[in-house]
């Protein structure tokens, strides 16, 4: 069966040291924020102490905070998020770390420690520019042989900048601006909290 | 003396063996691979941002189409992760339907990658049969959603509706007499559950077939056993997840390990290999279809017994009933609120991960409180497995390659996404 969540949370101060920001328990998950400075001994630490034993690492990805909670919001833009998994102790857990500087988000790599994190850096750096440094081949992934921008920032429209069609008097494919406007047909909308989950508004 | 160099050759994108979109750069010394540098996302679609534009149950047809053949596992982990930040309850039956239909799901994809992995590697036979079983598995997707792959059937809180009644028939045309009409229909005189408990019954012997093909197959053989091996060790830090860990040896298996639905209380064994070879990968799977069976039929036992709701009735989350909608003021507004706005989610991150046929597929989705998410991170097995094709191929000759495409079991939807 999955291990208890009290024990890994209980352990995690003594495993990650003054590297550990916060630690948030919530539903059946933990989450700690680690300092971006201390990325590498943090999981290296998680890799290999016996109180957490994380031996795989699932995902990273990157994350745009800048328009969470509405434009009032501050603190760093961009975070790095990890998850991972112990196969001997059957447990998970988030690791969170911001990238100091908004304006060039630099997060160290972990590739050295899992190399699973190849793709998946890179992946992150393509969508949303993040540099991981210490990665060996940091190329863009997904997008297109020489696109510009990193498109999943909160900031890239969703229809993108250029488009492409084949222009017959050249006799080639060309690039050129979007001539298309992106429509919103559902606005978003923030409601008041737990308005699903209050039993209060089920009857009414 | 003659200069010797490398060799840079092209595989792909439009290579019969490259399963979709796969443009491969292949570094060769002679004919053995010093390097395999794989270019992915010509079928990017970002269908994480566009999931950022839409509300959340409109990106449930989007996850179809990110693995499309193992279509209702995505939509599984995404519904999971909204039911996870609700907070909701799915009742008992829409459960164990989920749990079927997973296991269809599994065999259908498996039936898939046997199918196209010994296409690839020179059996025609197989991927003749293997496509006639998957006719039955597409003929239930059908019965029960009206789409034969991609289902959007799973929904948060449940499942879009009961199974039905009865199973859809084939009609007379001037192609078939009657004496072939009449067995063509003659599993499907009955309901869904009929059907599929009929295939439960076949099946068995179907696999059998196909490792008749295989199994002592000497050119089978030959050109899977000891290549592509990859140590426990090796599979854990590469990230590997799915039938490609357990054929290095390592019993994981998140149905097993970390159960959710109703796998808790199935009866079902999990293969693992011993070698890490294509070989055992091959075994594992097909015994994985074996299991699946197992576990399909033991739903059907159930799911005849027990009638029940098959969806929330947090009509926050779930439309009303139809005529409760037609009938009932505060029905009607639910029924409103629902299609204009759709769901809210409590602010809030989740992770949910089910055990796809391809290994653990997982959605990571942030929500701010919207009726829309903030960030989807879709984490898919294939991604990762190709990402080590570098790892797996080196060394071994440019034919190899495509068994170790094969063994991956990659789809271009969801490494793309």
């Amino acid at each position: 069966m999955q291990g208890s969540l009290a024990t890994l949370a209980a352990a995690l101060p003594a495993v990650l040291g003054d590297a550990l920001v916060a630690t948030t328990t919530a539903l059946g998950e933990v989450t700690v924020v680690v300092r971006a400075g201390s990325l590498l001994p943090a999981m290296t630490a998680l890799r290999d102490d016996d109180a957490t034993r994380f031996d795989q690492l699932i995902d990273v990805c990157g994350v745009d905070y800048s328009a969470y909670n509405g434009p009032q919001r501050d603190g760093p833009r961009y975070a790095s998020v990890y998850h991972l998994l112990s196969t001997v102790h059957n447990w998970r857990l988030r690791v969170r770390t911001f990238a100091p500087d908004d304006d060039f988000p630099v997060v160290d790599s972990v590739i050295g420690i899992w190399p699973a994190a190849n793709w998946f850096e890179r992946e992150s750096f393509d969508l949303y520019g993040i540099l991981y440094t210490g990665h060996p081949d940091l190329r863009r992934l997904l997008t297109d042989y020489g696109f510009v921008g990193h498109p999943f920032r909160k900031d890239f429209p969703i229809s993108g900048t250029v488009e492409m069609r084949f222009d017959p008097e050249q006799g080639r494919v060309i690039y050129q601006p979007v001539t298309i406007e992106p429509r919103e047909i559902t606005p978003r909308i923030v409601r008041e909290n737990a308005y699903a989950a209050d039993p209060g508004f089920e009857k009414g | 003396m003659a200069e010797i160099r490398n060799y840079t050759i092209n595989f792909g994108p439009q290579h019969p063996a490259a399963h979709g979109v796969l443009r491969l750069v292949l570094e060769l010394d002679g004919e053995v691979i010093e390097r395999a540098d794989p270019h992915v996302g010509l079928l990017h679609r970002a269908t994480e941002k566009l999931a950022e534009t839409r509300t959340w149950i409109q990106s449930v047809p989007y996850m179809d189409r990110l693995d499309y053949v193992s279509m209702m596992c995505n939509e599984h982990a995404y519904c999971m992760a909204i039911e996870r930040l609700l907070g909701l309850e799915v009742p008992l039956r829409a459960q164990y339907i989920r749990t079927m239909f997973d296991e269809i799901t599994r065999i259908m994809n498996h039936l898939m990658w046997l199918g196209a992995h010994s296409l690839d590697i020179g059996g025609m036979t197989t991927f003749l049969y293997c496509f006639r079983e998957r006719e039955d598995l597409f003929d239930m997707y059908e019965a029960v959603s009206g789409a034969r792959m991609h289902a959007a059937y799973y929904r948060p809180g449940g499942v879009y509706r009961d199974l039905p009644e009865r199973m859809p028939q084939y009609r007379a045309q001037h192609t078939r007499n009657e004496a072939t009409l009449r067995d063509m229909n003659s599993n499907r005189e009955g309901s869904l559950l009929d059907f599929i408990d009929d295939f439960t019954r076949r099946f068995p012997g179907y696999v059998d077939d196909y490792e008749t093909l295989l199994t002592d197959n000497r050119i089978w053989k030959q050109r899977t056993v000891g290549i592509g091996v990859v140590t426990p060790e090796r599979a854990l830090a590469l990230g590997f997840t799915g039938p490609m860990l357990r054929g290095s040896g390592i019993a994981w298996d998140l149905r097993r390990k970390q159960p959710y639905e109703v796998y808790d209380k199935m009866q079902f064994d999990i293969p693992i290999g011993v070698n890490g070879d294509c070989y055992d990968r091959y075994l594992v799977r097909v015994e994985e279809m074996r299991q699946s069976n197992r576990i399909v039929k033991q739903c059907v036992d159930w799911l005849r017994q027990n009638p029940g709701p098959v969806i929330t009735d947090n009509h926050k989350v779930a439309p009303p009933h139809r005529e409760a909608m037609k009938s009932n003021m505060e029905e009607l507004i639910h029924h409103f609120k629902l299609f204009t706005e759709g769901i809210h989610v409590p602010p809030g991150e989740a992770y949910a991960a089910v055990e796809q046929p391809k290994g653990e597929f997982g959605v990571y989705a942030i929500s701010d409180g919207a009726n829309k998410p903030y960030r989807i991170k879709l984490r898919t097995p294939d991604y990762v497995h190709l990402s080590a094709l570098d790892e797996m191929s080196r060394g071994h000759m440019i034919a190899d390659v495509v068994a170790i495409i094969g063994t991956q079991d990659i789809v271009f939807g969801s490494i793309d996404r």
